[in-house]
């Protein structure tokens, strides 16, 4: 008996745990990072059709190479949900490139969501039976079925990823005054937006990968945190928003596994319980800063 | 490269601090100017002037290494701008633009420090010597005591200050900035100016920019470059800009008139055949003029000294007056014509209460228009007189 809880302990709930703050973190980075590139308080992963761009691709990889047998590694499903994720992120950039409102950015994300999604619900009617299952509580996002060995994967690939946006911290800040000004602060502004496109696909991909797409987490915690520390200076907000968003997530994955326990919740059912009124507020309030 | 020629009538061959060389800026290929020539010393104050969308921002946003220029160079202390790094580029040369800085939760003192960004490490952190010079750019443009309110919440003077504080903490050689005072009221408008004049003498700052009042360029500027269609169409000192008609053909006015003697403008005259004739001298009629073309009488002036300052007003406006020579007697031929011009009328209106001696001719049309039973209205008293 001590054995069994010992093992469902060690090899369930432990790396479970890790995963969700890991890739909590890394939501809540990524979302930050999109918002600080687009000046939009409401962009983050799911909202800009990313995170769908992102399982739209690992789930052809996953029909086509389960389909023949083959087993695909934690580093595989990475790559090709970052695959996906940059296909969605040049789509939002075109057209962030002809449209300036914030709304209609968000509303162009919803729609490539919208598309990716349906293209994966395609592509899971054409699986087989076996699959389905496994595609299917993956597609909805879930935390569930965790294994160290995941962990360590997303752990190395995440801690770069992080690392690198800390290293930014500094042009970041310049970038949030306005490109005029900090180009005249002396920061590379294109390469920046290459680094900050690149390194919010890595986390959204990361988490598709393991999780599928969870949503308003992205969005939510940025806002959060930047209420509680009351600044917007990314050499705060970058660890803030990462420690925030596994915090968050650890909550509601919780929620989700024990309130209804045995029946599991999908993970972005609880936030978006917990992160929608937030992302409402943070609309809301800017509208107002905006009419002032 | 990087050497000034000879401006006209200095005759050596010199080099300047600012310069640009056959400098084509613009969007996309098509270049908006072309072959722009700006020559600066340190510590001078330039201002380019020009109609709306003549591309007056798109010149300095060039200059400041903001848009690919379409040909030539832009010099700066003898090193091409574009070859220097943006790290090098900010420690010479701050900017103030019309658009927005985008702060959240950031005080004036935050923003001011965002000056400070080219000389902080690699995560940004101020040091105490940073601090000091934030301190001191925020007590020299008088934002000091407003330094912990959040940006967004102080007024357009204020925020402008702000930002001028922010360029001085880049420790900057020149400055550019794009109609800094366009949202300013006046008092504003002139303390802004001035606080840029105090740093060009004090700390030899170059200044390169944009505004709209032109009587505050014409103060302000050691060299105005005026910007119309594709070239350059002058650069100069602001006495050899602002000459008779210049500023009606730079801006193509069509409506009213401007005076570039005195920086001032006149709307439409009334048109049509004088009914009111106005005696008045030394900046007395003024007021009526203006009265009467608000109210739509066409007017005739009676006789003005050419350097009287009712006459320039009384040229844009009146349908007809009589112009007289300045310290001179008027001749008896003139005094007749403003006769004849006001048997033409119907009503005279009188500023003057007291006649100087040289205004004899002005006080025998008031006697004229009672005899000649004129319905002649006296002004009241001006405070001048």
């Amino acid at each position: 008996m001590e054995e069994t809880a010992g093992r469902i302990l060690w090899d369930i709930r432990l790396p479970r745990a890790s995963a969700v703050l890991i890739l909590g973190g890394a939501l809540a980075l990524s979302g930050y990072l999109l918002q600080a590139f687009f000046h939009n308080p409401i962009a983050g992963p799911f909202v800009l059709g990313i995170s769908s761009g992102a399982k739209m691709v690992v789930a052809l990889v996953m029909v086509f190479l389960l389909g023949r047998g083959i087993r695909i590694t934690s580093a595989f499903m990475i790559l090709a949900a970052f695959t996906g994720a940059m296909i969605s992120m040049g789509f939002v950039l075109l057209v962030s490139y002809r449209v300036t409102s914030m709304s209609m950015l968000v509303v162009s994300g919803v729609m490539i969501g919208y598309i990716c999604s349906a293209v994966t619900e395609l592509l899971v009617t054409f699986a087989d039976d076996a699959q389905i299952v496994n595609l299917h509580n993956w597609s909805r996002g879930s935390f569930s079925g965790m294994t160290w060995e995941n962990v360590k994967t997303m752990a190395a690939v995440i801690a770069i990823t992080y690392i690198a946006a800390f290293l930014l911290s500094k042009p970041l800040s310049a970038y949030g005054l306005g490109e005029a000004y900090a180009q005249n602060m002396g920061v590379n502004i294109k390469l920046l937006r290459v680094c900050l496109v690149i390194l919010s696909s890595i986390l959204s991909a990361c988490i598709v990968a393991f999780a599928g797409p969870v949503s308003f987490v992205g969005i939510a915690t940025p806002h959060l945190m930047k209420k509680l520390f009351k600044t917007i200076e990314p050499i705060i907000m970058i660890p803030a928003c990462f420690l925030g968003g596994s915090a968050f997530c650890l909550f509601c994955d919780l929620l989700a596994r024990t309130l209804l326990a045995p029946t599991e919740l999908s993970i972005s059912t609880i936030t978006a319980i917990f992160g929608a009124p937030v992302v409402l507020w943070a609309m809301v309030k800017h509208k107002k800063e905006r009419a002032l | 490269m990087g050497y000034g020629k000879a401006q006209k009538g200095e005759g050596v061959v010199r080099e300047y601090y600012f310069k640009t060389g056959q400098m084509s800026v613009g969007y996309g290929k098509e270049p908006l100017i072309k072959e722009i020539e700006i020559r600066l010393d340190k510590g001078e104050i330039l201002t380019l002037i020009g109609p709306n969308g003549a591309g007056k921002s798109t010149v300095l946003k060039s200059i400041a290494g903001q848009l690919k220029l379409l040909g030539g160079a832009v010099y700066l202390d003898k090193k091409e701008v574009a070859g220097m790094t943006g790290r090098e580029l900010s420690k010479e040369m701050a900017v103030v633009f019309t658009e927005k800085m985008k702060t959240e939760l950031m005080t004036c003192e935050d923003v001011a420090a965002t000056g400070r960004y080219p000389y902080t490490g690699h995560f940004g952190i101020l040091s105490k010597a940073d601090y000091a010079i934030v301190e001191e750019a925020m007590e020299l443009v008088h934002v000091k005591e407003i330094k912990d309110q959040d940006f967004t919440k102080i007024s357009d003077g204020q925020r402008q200050r702000v930002m001028l504080a922010r360029a001085i903490c880049q420790e900057p050689e020149i400055i550019i900035l794009d109609e800094p005072t366009s949202y300013l009221d006046v008092k504003y408008k002139l303390e802004f100016l001035s606080l840029l004049q105090k740093l060009k003498r004090e700390k030899g700052l170059t200044v390169i920019m944009s505004l709209h009042e032109l009587e505050l360029a014409e103060r302000i500027s050691d060299r105005i470059l005026c910007i119309k269609g594709e070239y350059v169409e002058r650069f100069g000192r602001p006495e050899d800009i602002f000459l008779p008609g210049y500023i009606r053909s730079l801006f193509d006015i069509r409506t009213g008139s401007f005076d570039e003697m005195n920086t001032a403008m006149e709307l439409e005259p009334v048109k049509g055949r004088g009914e009111v004739f106005v005696i008045a001298g030394g900046g007395t009629g003024r007021g009526v003029y203006r009265r009467l073309q608000r109210q739509g009488i066409p007017f005739t002036a009676g006789i003005l000294f050419k350097n009287d300052l009712d006459y320039p007003v009384a040229q844009a406006l009146a349908a007809d007056m009589t112009a007289a020579e300045g310290f001179e007697p008027v001749p008896e031929k003139l005094l007749e014509e403003a006769k004849q011009k006001m048997d033409g009328c119907q009503r005279v209106i009188c500023c003057k209460h007291v006649f100087g001696s040289y205004e004899k001719a002005n006080e025998e049309l008031l006697s004229y228009a009672r005899a000649s039973g004129k319905d002649v209205e006296m002004t009241a008293e001006a405070v001048t007189q």
